[in-house]
């Protein structure tokens, strides 16, 4: 009885370990040159909806460049780690992914202001390119005190005052938002006040009053915030929130006080259809901005065709294809691939992996022209944008959309701030300012 | 006149010197890689740091206690502010410094232990948590009004020579972490640490003996957050190396009761072993996720194996050995022992 039950054991094991060594081959054994790429997912938790669309493209696009014969043969590899949006699980997993196989990663991509900041202060020291795509640290934007810092496509202050022209457009000119009142209602966290140096420098000089009104994460509790706007009774509300659940219950917490929703201006991180359907009819007449369109590019097409139609793509949910954050993380990924196409070229390195440096010289070197785009095949999905040693944000642009219960629909086109120079200026007085405190000559450019 | 320090068995010295060695010859010797440092021991030092503060309050006196990310919060906001704002002051007297004005936030939040207890406390001293991080929040000045929130820690420099790579920043650590170490178990054996436990069995004959509740309470709070304190700086500045309220919210505080909780009550190695446990089992399930699977299993299964397993293991330890990992690891060796001296005879 006993023997037999251990015969039945030691089948079963056998079973599980041929199970486990079958599954544990090593997925990139072959001896071509490969670049490896981390991604540093947030699939978990209350941003899951953000994490799986941008990460998945990513993935997704990876696939497609290997497909398609790799990056002038270089294939690619990444790894995986799940931050969960957490800054600390961030630094942990930024240092797990460094290094693979004896290569090191070129670029770091956390989707995430919070996480952005924790390893922001790493890149340097360790050659690493941190792409912010669209979110983080807005003063990176300056390239000679943050060489290794990226945040095109635009950060949240051109964001912020895109909006606010688009406010004052609605109204019928500058001169009209003088005594308007606008409350900023944002997640209390990094991300959250990011926009708020430049929001305020701007509604101070239109006269425009701000209140600030802020949620604690993960932001469902929003009654007595939405209460005080009620109070207030401002013309224009900017939301600043994080995940499809804040999002969603701002909606309909504005639909109970009848807020108009014609009224109210979405963040990029609030701006997908994960975060308009919960809300159902409330969510309706939603103003947002993009600085990735959604839709079906002839480049979203091919990867539905070739890596979806291969059963090798990572998103569960096909019909996200195109969605807002799938075709965002198209965009940064495109941007990755560009910048390692243009290292290669720029260092002789053609059809050879490439370091730190050589992949930084490439990043900066990104010019995407309408008739490049044309060729990748986003035309359209993204602002044409080219990066400079000293500027590192791109096209500074955004377009709004508005949603109309099923889709979003694009209201205007790639719009830029009213005055860009002034942006700008707050960007290098403030990258000016971390410089001095942490004595950083600034490069030449 | 009381001896200072406890007496130590051979046995306990020999213990003492292996880990030394370990700890300071044979580690910055043969780990090379700075993952190794950055995202292991230097974070689980940290973290065992704090547990043992939480230990103390909770494991010794017996006084649930849930805040130890406040105090950790404000460890390292007020080592940062005292670098940024006392020129010249040492590093090492910025952490003790740090600790001392934590323990001050742990009195004064200790203060509501001399009238409630049990679950109640457990939710008069939650206040502290969100009492301290709201006001690092609230007030700009803590945070030397930077617009994000999230200020970038300064280089550790002590006596002139910075400590920036991840081995010096462990060597920093294990300088601090060990004669904190060996403090606090000098205290739990002595008349300290009596004291806190005939307080955590019951207090009213602890106070029929002569125990002053207020003295003994009031001081394991001041020591605990203290440990709390120097352990939220070292955390801030080696592990982090950026400041952010959110770093320390209430979610750590669990975190480390659990630490206590799962490596044993009432025990400083337990200290160790939970936080090691806490610390390390999702970074294995993840390696493991990435390195046999090949991602196959997704993230999200992942993270809900770490939760399932957390929760499960809560629950037997409770049941089972509420004593914790730390027993398990003395009757494993003493068995093993056992079984050795059995052999030779």
């Amino acid at each position: 009885m006993l023997a037999k039950t251990f015969k039945k054991l030691a089948s079963t094991l056998t079973v599980v370990v041929a199970l486990f060594s079958s599954l544990a081959i090593p997925q990139t054994a072959n001896s071509a040159e490969t670049q490896y790429f981390p991604i540093a997912s947030s699939r978990v938790g209350p941003y899951s909806a953000m994490g799986t669309g941008y990460y998945g493209a990513q993935i997704d696009y990876l696939n497609y460049v290997n497909m398609t014969g790799g990056v002038n043969g270089v294939m690619l590899t990444w790894q995986e780690c799940e931050t969960e949006y957490n800054a600390v699980k961030t630094v942990e997993c930024y240092q797990r992914l460094l290094e693979k196989d004896g290569q090191r990663i070129v670029v770091f991509d956390t989707l995430g202001t919070p996480g952005a900041y924790a390893v922001i202060n790493r890149m340097a020291k360790d050659n690493v390119v941190l792409a912010q795509y669209g979110y983080g640290r807005t003063d990176g934007a300056d390239g000679r005190v943050w060489p290794w810092v990226f945040n095109a496509a635009s950060h949240y202050w051109s964001q912020i005052a895109v909006k606010l022209k688009f406010m004052a457009e609605i109204e019928g000119g500058i001169d009209k938002m003088k005594g308007k009142k606008i409350v900023h209602l944002h997640i209390d966290s990094a991300y959250g006040r990011e926009p708020l140096p430049a929001m305020r420098k701007i509604c101070a000089d239109w006269g425009t009053e701000l209140v600030e009104i802020s949620i604690p994460p993960p932001g469902l509790e929003q009654q007595s915030q939405w209460l005080q706007i009620r109070k207030e009774k401002p013309d224009w509300v900017t939301f600043w929130g994080a995940g499809s659940g804040m999002n969603s219950t701002a909606m309909t917490n504005a639909a109970r006080i009848n807020f108009p929703r014609d009224r109210m201006m979405y963040v990029t991180f609030g701006a997908a259809e994960e975060d308009m359907y919960p809300a159902g009819d409330a969510a309706i007449g939603t103003y947002a901005v993009a600085n990735a369109l959604p839709g079906e590019y002839p480049l979203v097409k091919e990867i539905k065709n070739k890596v979806y139609g291969a059963g090798k793509g990572n998103l569960a949910d096909e019909s996200r294809i195109g969605s807002v954050y799938w075709n965002r993380g198209l965009g940064a990924a495109v941007m990755w691939i560009e910048g390692l196409r243009n290292a290669q070229k720029m260092h002789n390195k053609v059809g050879k992996a490439v370091n730190g440096a050589e992949f930084r010289d490439g990043y900066e070197a990104i010019n995407m022209t309408e008739a490049r785009m044309k060729e990748l095949g986003v035309d359209g999905m993204l602002a044409p944008f080219a990066i400079s040693c000293a500027n590192h944000e791109g096209a500074g642009k955004f377009a709004v959309m508005q949603w109309d219960g099923k889709k979003f629909n694009q209201v205007t086109g790639w719009e830029a701030p009213l005055d860009p120079a002034f942006i700008r200026g707050l960007v290098e007085a403030s990258a000016a300012k971390f410089a001095k405190e942490n004595n950083i000559t600034p490069k030449k450019c | 006149m009381k001896p200072i320090f406890m007496t130590y068995t051979r046995g306990d010295l020999i213990n003492l010197a292996i880990l030394l060695i370990v700890g300071v010859v044979v580690i910055p010797m043969t780990v090379s890689s700075g993952y190794w440092y950055t995202s292991i021991l230097i974070p689980w030092l940290c973290l065992a740091l704090a547990t043992i503060g939480q230990q103390i309050i909770m494991g010794y006196t017996g006084q649930l206690a849930l805040g130890a990310a406040g105090f950790m919060a404000a460890g390292a906001f007020a080592c940062f502010n005292l670098i940024l704002r006392v020129p010249g002051i040492p590093f090492v007297g910025a952490l003790l410094i740090s600790g001392l004005i934590a323990a001050a936030f742990g009195i004064l939040f200790g203060l509501p232990s001399l009238r409630v207890r049990g679950i109640y406390l457990m939710v008069a001293t939650l206040a502290s948590q969100f009492f301290i991080i709201w006001m690092i929040d609230k007030f700009g000045w803590f945070k030397n009004y930077d617009s994000s929130g999230i200020i970038t820690a300064q280089d550790i420099v002590i006596m002139g020579k910075p400590f920036t790579s991840p081995i010096e920043m462990y060597l920093v650590i294990v300088a601090v972490v060990t004669p904190m170490t060996l403090i606090a178990m000098n205290m739990a054996r002595g008349s300290t640490g009596r004291n806190w436990m005939s307080v955590r069995d019951m207090d009213i004959a602890a106070e029929s003996m002569g125990v002053s509740l207020l003295k003994t309470k009031l001081q394991a709070f001041a020591i605990s957050s203290f440990y709390c304190g120097v352990a939220g700086a070292l955390f801030a500045f080696t592990y982090l190396k950026s400041l952010e309220p959110v770093a320390f919210d209430i979610k750590l505080s669990f975190k480390v009761l659990f630490m206590v909780i799962l490596g044993g009550l009432g025990t400083i190695n337990g200290a160790f072993i939970g936080a090691g446990f806490i610390l390390l089992f999702p970074v294995l399930l993840n390696y493991i996720g990435n390195n046999v699977f090949h991602g196959a299993i997704d993230a999200t299964i992942i993270s809900a194996i770490e939760q399932v397993v957390f929760g499960v293991l809560m629950i037997i330890f409770m049941i089972y050995e509420p004593l914790g990992m730390a027993k398990l690891w003395d009757t494993t060796k003493t068995k093993i022992i056992g079984l050795i001296n059995n052999k030779k005879s």
